[in-house]
């Protein structure tokens, strides 16, 4: 019988302690820098210790880059935590890109229009609530569908961030006053609809917002009524019909939840971090926090080291860009590689490998 | 409008939509294995780069490029690259069972860095922004048909106005909607995407499947980075990540032809007739737009038509869900990692 069995083959194995699975996932993280170095190194002829001091310096060398860098963890945060609603009742929303946009948009506009003629508190209350509301209908017409025709939700949300992105390109020419295609910075003057620096910190605010949204959104899935309702349609839609939960008003009442989260990102980026709208505005972030969110198995804890890790490694790449005169996608790559390092590991914290001999002993 | 421009708009629809029917017809291949690969748009950038690579270093090396070679050599280039993004992407999903959405969209995200890394590099080699033109390589590929592109008249601009690898991509597409339904292996990859496990109690080696699928689905993407480099873009490269946005394009396009190829040989095209739209909208309506939203300049409007594909993608996939067709639906286990000692 020995002789049947494989070489080698994969078991199931639940029972890794924490300890275990960090010490996992530290080897992995190693692996993908040496790789990421002899990625560098082959390309580049650079020592790959000094490309990876300069990426440090890139994140971390002065207050205003710790805070920068903060602040884009924050944002990539919210967005993650604004996708986790709606994933967890399995729900694959991939429009958070455009319903990021469409409530950035939304800030921009009010803005706009009124930023000379109501108080700047009242107008970020508004664009608070407005730019949340955007992003919500945003969400709604897809489970709207979704919750009547069973309309895959993976393309309609996809097709609504072109949607967006074609509105908010519209909207730059018309506000555009030298023809560039750029609106330029919005109040510069009066700052109006900006937000506030607190103890002479400008970015306080936006981790604020974020911390408060995700401790929000943590308690409301965890410790709400609602929130069990989305995690018995995730589980089992037949199940949760069953027990009595009116499923289609979940998925509605829950992805308005999460377009409005993904809205209120827009409105933290564009108040507090560019003043401005573009489609760069949410530039792929709603990808990237759809892999943070996945990585993170919905944890909003956990969510922050990966938003962490990714915005590090993007502020990295750019000062590698400018002090080894690379191109900037090096970015990508690295971000690659160090991504499938971890969705390898993945893989050793529930299963393990098992060679023939051990198995005759 | 003319007749003139009505051609050009077919012209234009149609060598878009080859773009997009390539991506569609591997990605199906692979989301018929079970296998949802969001990496597509990444793959087809992996291809375009590779095969523009390929094509540069040999139009540098040789004197007088021999087409036939030129061809040979960027689509060697172009398969082998892109069936090792397949492989990857295999090996983290059903090897290591990664999640696939993660592992497509990091997929995505590498290689795009690649390709536009390289692809600098190249433009800096080559002198600069703009210098960059495999110009012998991208003549091989933008030949036509001998005698029904030119003797026909309307019916050569029209049918037979475009390089060769437009016909390829069709009958790949009707071969394979054969190879779904009529042969024996296209059923059993069909089961495999539907209930693996009972695909592997049939004795059906699941891995082995899966894997292939996934190596030669994104083999044929990449063929549409290729063809997005050497026949749509002339045979030129730009850091803009235009082959991404049409790659989602094309990971739609397999949702919306309810995993049919037979059906992307017309939907890829609609999408490409929607897509060029927003150059041929008559003045009046233009006109009376302007007025509406009150706009100044009528190509600020642009920006609003360019919203038609996806509205339209949006109107079909709700009007399809509608209906309710069981023979319409994703196949079963599409998006789940199979392991055997689970069932």
């Amino acid at each position: 019988m020995a002789n049947k069995q494989p070489l080698i083959r994969i078991r199931k194995k639940e029972d890794r302690s924490f300890l275990e699975k960090i010490l996992i996932k530290v080897i992995f993280i190693i692996l993908a820098l040496v790789i990421s170095a002899l990625f560098i190194n082959s390309v580049t002829k650079l020592n790959p210790l000094s490309v990876y001091s300069s990426m440090f310096k890139g994140a971390f060398s002065t207050p205003r880059r710790i805070w920068i860098t903060v602040r884009d963890t924050c944002l990539l945060l919210s967005i993650a935590v604004g996708l986790t609603p709606a994933f967890r009742m399995k729900f694959w929303n991939t429009g958070a890109e455009g319903q990021m946009l469409i409530g950035g948009l939304m800030s921009a506009a009010m803005m706009i229009y009124l930023g000379d003629k109501i108080p700047s508190a009242l107008l970020l209350v508004l664009m608070f609530v407005f730019s949340a509301i955007a992003g919500a209908v945003w969400g709604f017409l897809p489970a709207f569908f979704k919750a009547k025709y069973n309309t895959n939700e993976t393309l309609f949300t996809l097709m609504m961030n072109y949607v967006g992105i074609q509105i908010v390109e519209f909207f730059v020419d018309v506000w555009d006053k030298k023809q560039s295609h750029s609106v330029g910075i919005i109040n510069g003057t009066s700052h109006a609809g900006w937000f506030p620096s607190i103890f002479g910190q400008q970015y306080i605010l936006n981790v604020l917002i974020v911390v408060l949204l995700t401790a929000a959104v943590f308690i409301y899935l965890r410790y709400t009524k609602h929130g069990y309702e989305v995690a018995v349609t995730g589980e089992s839609e037949s199940t949760a019909r069953y027990s009595g939960i009116n499923v289609p008003k979940v998925i509605i009442r829950t992805m308005l939840l999460s377009g409005a989260l993904c809205g209120l990102a827009g409105f933290t980026e564009v108040a507090g971090i560019s003043h401005t709208i573009s489609v760069e505005t949410s530039g792929g972030r709603g990808f990237t926090a759809i892999i943070v969110a996945w990585l993170a198995k919905l944890n909003p804890l956990v969510m922050v080291i990966y938003s962490f890790l990714i915005v590090f490694l993007n502020k990295g790449a750019v000062q590698i860009a400018s002090d080894f005169n690379l191109n900037e996608y090096a970015s990508n790559i690295i971000a690659g590689i160090l991504l499938f390092c971890i969705l390898a590991s993945e893989f050793y914290t529930g299963y393990e490998i098992v060679f023939r001999h051990k198995e005759e002993q | 409008m003319t007749g003139q421009s009505l051609i050009a708009w077919i012209n234009a629809a149609v060598t878009f939509g080859t773009v997009i029917m390539f991506g569609c017809v591997g990605e199906t291949l692979n989301e018929k294995a079970g296998g949802l690969n969001l990496g597509t748009p990444g793959i087809m950038m992996l291809g375009g780069i590779a095969s523009l690579a390929g094509a540069f270093f040999y139009e540098s090396a040789a004197a007088n490029p021999n087409p036939v070679l030129c061809v040979i050599i960027s689509l060697a280039c172009c398969i082998i690259v892109s069936s090792l993004a397949g492989l990857l992407y295999g090996f983290l999903t059903i090897t290591l069972r990664a999640n696939q959405n993660v592992t497509g969209l990091t997929l995505t995200m590498f290689g795009t860095g690649v390709a536009n890394f390289f692809g600098g590099s190249l433009i800096k080699l080559s002198g600069g922004v703009g210098q960059i033109n495999v110009a012998a390589t991208s003549r091989a590929f933008k030949t036509m048909l001998p005698f029904v592109s030119s003797k026909l008249g309307i019916v050569s601009q029209l049918l037979f106005h475009y390089g060769w690898l437009t016909y390829v991509v069709l009958i790949v597409a009707f071969l394979m909607q054969y190879f779904f339904n009529k042969t024996r292996t296209g059923l059993n990859l069909r089961a495999v995407g539907e209930n693996p496990a009972t695909a592997d109690a049939a004795g059906i080696d699941v891995t082995r499947y899966k894997y292939l699928a996934s190596c030669i689905g994104a083999a044929i993407a990449g063929i549409g980075g290729l063809y997005y480099v050497m026949d749509y873009v002339k045979g030129t490269w730009a850091n803009d990540s235009g082959i991404e946005a049409l790659g989602w394009l094309a990971v739609a396009l397999v949702i919306f032809t309810s995993w049919k190829p037979k059906n992307a040989t017309w939907g890829a095209y609609l999408f490409g007739f929607c897509y060029w739209i927003f150059l041929y909208v008559p003045t009046g309506i233009s006109s009376f737009l302007m007025k509406l939203f009150k706009v100044t300049k009528s190509t600020y409007l642009q920006n609003l038509y360019k919203m038609i594909p996806y509205l339209v993608t949006i109107i079909v996939l709700i009007m399809v869900s509608s209906r309710k067709k069981r023979e319409n639906q994703a196949p079963a286990s599409l998006g789940v990692s199979y392991f055997r000692e689970e069932r």
